[in-house]
């Protein structure tokens, strides 16, 4: 109990805090940018290579953090393609991994979503007259709970990731550190107890965004 | 009497398989064409061609004298009506459904306020505006389906057997209300049914397609009084020559 008081009235915590859902919320903002308008194109789209790039997004559904973090920092490091940007060990390199990782899952999981529905209704919306904006708009919207699954499945992978961040953001005091890496950090200096208080924090947090998502999905049912 | 729509010479494939041929058929201003026959005779590629929903692999589609191109598709979809099978509701309201077709166009509120109103009003479904439209029962949601495409005001209305998922009960009430308002909106229709009763009670002309082919075009009278061929025979149930 004593642990948890000093968690909320640590002012650092309440950095680390604010930092992760800062890039966490920012990487699968950005992931879901690319991903409703890709996901939308794989799903509703003829053209050739189409089963390919399915097949692509759909593994990288599954991207190892860490393989993402090897990649990311690869191209981040100072001697690397995109190292004069001086990105590596930033919050922005954080959000870049997060995106990498997130992004296939909004994209894979709209594409799903928006192959549910009946293929006629785009028909009939067509049909409406609906130019390919209003259909697509209509499309979301019937497809909305699924895609609204998307978004947590996209910020779920993100704000639980370790690897990634810890490679491209070097777990920095104040700059990069987020719950995930202080977790790791705390222990490896062997102390549990502030670890597993970090955790269930952690685990508060991630449940409350994606309660008030599931209202606001399970709202959506009931009307 | 001005011509609506004019088809020359379409084909439809699926993949190397002819779907549905047509040489020449023609629709007239305030014309109901019943397009019949047995399921799988290629009625509905043929209505999703003339809609460009489908593309087909020869042939041309004129609308009041203009031939139709994919880049035209929106602007002239939007001289159109279609109801197809199945209504295909939006998950919105029932007043909502019905507008939506006139929201896609931008027509202005007070507009779409009179028209939706009117046509909920004729399908009598005005107590149902404000339901959630994937509430309502079979019957219902066809109407609300046609007020939807009434609405729009259609210079050409393009029905795929939209009467064939109803009960007999159902079936016929919806068949009454729409045969009064073709006659009195002058809605020129093409009306795809496998059901003769339907064709001739609803269409000034019947088109026979058998196995992918137009085999005949005439007045019920015509067609059932001189069928040209024994196929034709046998599909309206009269004894061979």
């Amino acid at each position: 109990m004593d642990l948890i008081k000093t968690i909320f009235s640590d002012p650092e915590v309440w950095q680390i805090t604010i930092l992760s859902l800062k890039l966490s919320g920012l990487g699968t903002l950005i992931s879901l940018l690319i991903g409703l308008p890709l996901g939308t194109l794989l799903a509703l789209g003829k053209f050739p290579g189409r089963s390919f790039f399915m097949s692509i997004v759909n593994a990288g559904m599954g991207l190892p953090p860490v393989v993402v973090g090897l990649m990311i920092a690869l191209l981040l490091w100072r001697s690397g393609p995109l190292g004069s940007l001086r990105l590596i060990y930033t919050p922005s390199a954080i959000v870049i991994a997060q995106t990498v990782i997130s992004a296939p899952v909004v994209t894979g999981l709209t594409a799903a979503a928006l192959q549910q529905l009946n293929p006629r209704l785009r028909m009939q919306l067509m049909g409406l007259g609906a130019n390919t904006i209003q259909v697509v708009g209509w499309l979301w919207w019937e497809a909305r709970l699924s895609l609204l699954a998307a978004l947590m499945a996209g910020f779920g992978s993100v704000i639980s990731e370790v690897g990634a961040s810890m490679m491209v953001g070097g777990n920095i005091r104040y700059q990069t550190r987020v719950l995930t890496t202080a977790i790791v950090l705390e222990t490896g200096k062997g102390q549990f107890d502030f670890a597993i208080a970090l955790s269930v924090w952690l685990l508060l947090l991630t449940f409350i965004i994606n309660m008030t998502l599931t209202w606001i999905q399970q709202r959506g049912v009931r009307s | 009497m001005s011509t609506v729509l004019e088809i020359r010479d379409l084909q439809i494939r699926r993949g190397k398989n002819i779907m549905v041929e047509v040489d020449h058929l023609v629709v007239e201003q305030g014309e109901v064409l019943a397009i019949i026959g047995p399921n799988g005779a290629g009625k509905s590629s043929l209505l999703l061609a003339v809609a460009l929903l489908l593309k087909p692999a020869r042939g041309s589609i004129l609308f009041n004298g203009f031939k139709i191109t994919n880049n035209s598709d929106t602007q002239y979809r939007r001289h159109l009506g279609l109801v197809l099978q199945e209504p295909l509701l939006l998950d919105t309201s029932v007043f909502e459904n019905v507008a939506a077709g006139l929201r896609f166009r931008h027509t202005p509120r007070p507009e779409i306020q009179l028209r939706t109103e009117t046509w909920l009003k004729r399908l009598g479904i005005e107590h149902l505006r404000q339901r959630p439209a994937r509430k309502l029962s079979g019957g219902e949601a066809q109407r609300v389906s046609l007020a939807r495409a009434f609405a729009l005001q259609p210079d050409l209305l393009l029905l795929d057997e939209p009467f064939s998922a109803l009960d007999a009960p159902t079936r016929l009430r919806l068949l009454d209300d729409l045969h009064d308002i073709l006659s009195e909106t002058d809605t020129t229709t093409l009306f795809i049914t496998h059901d003769l009763k339907e064709a001739s009670n609803l269409g000034d002309s019947m088109a026979v397609i058998l196995n992918g082919k137009l085999h005949q075009c005439g007045t019920p009278d015509e067609i059932y009084s001189n069928p040209k061929d024994d196929d034709v025979r046998a599909f309206l149930g009269l004894a061979a020559n």
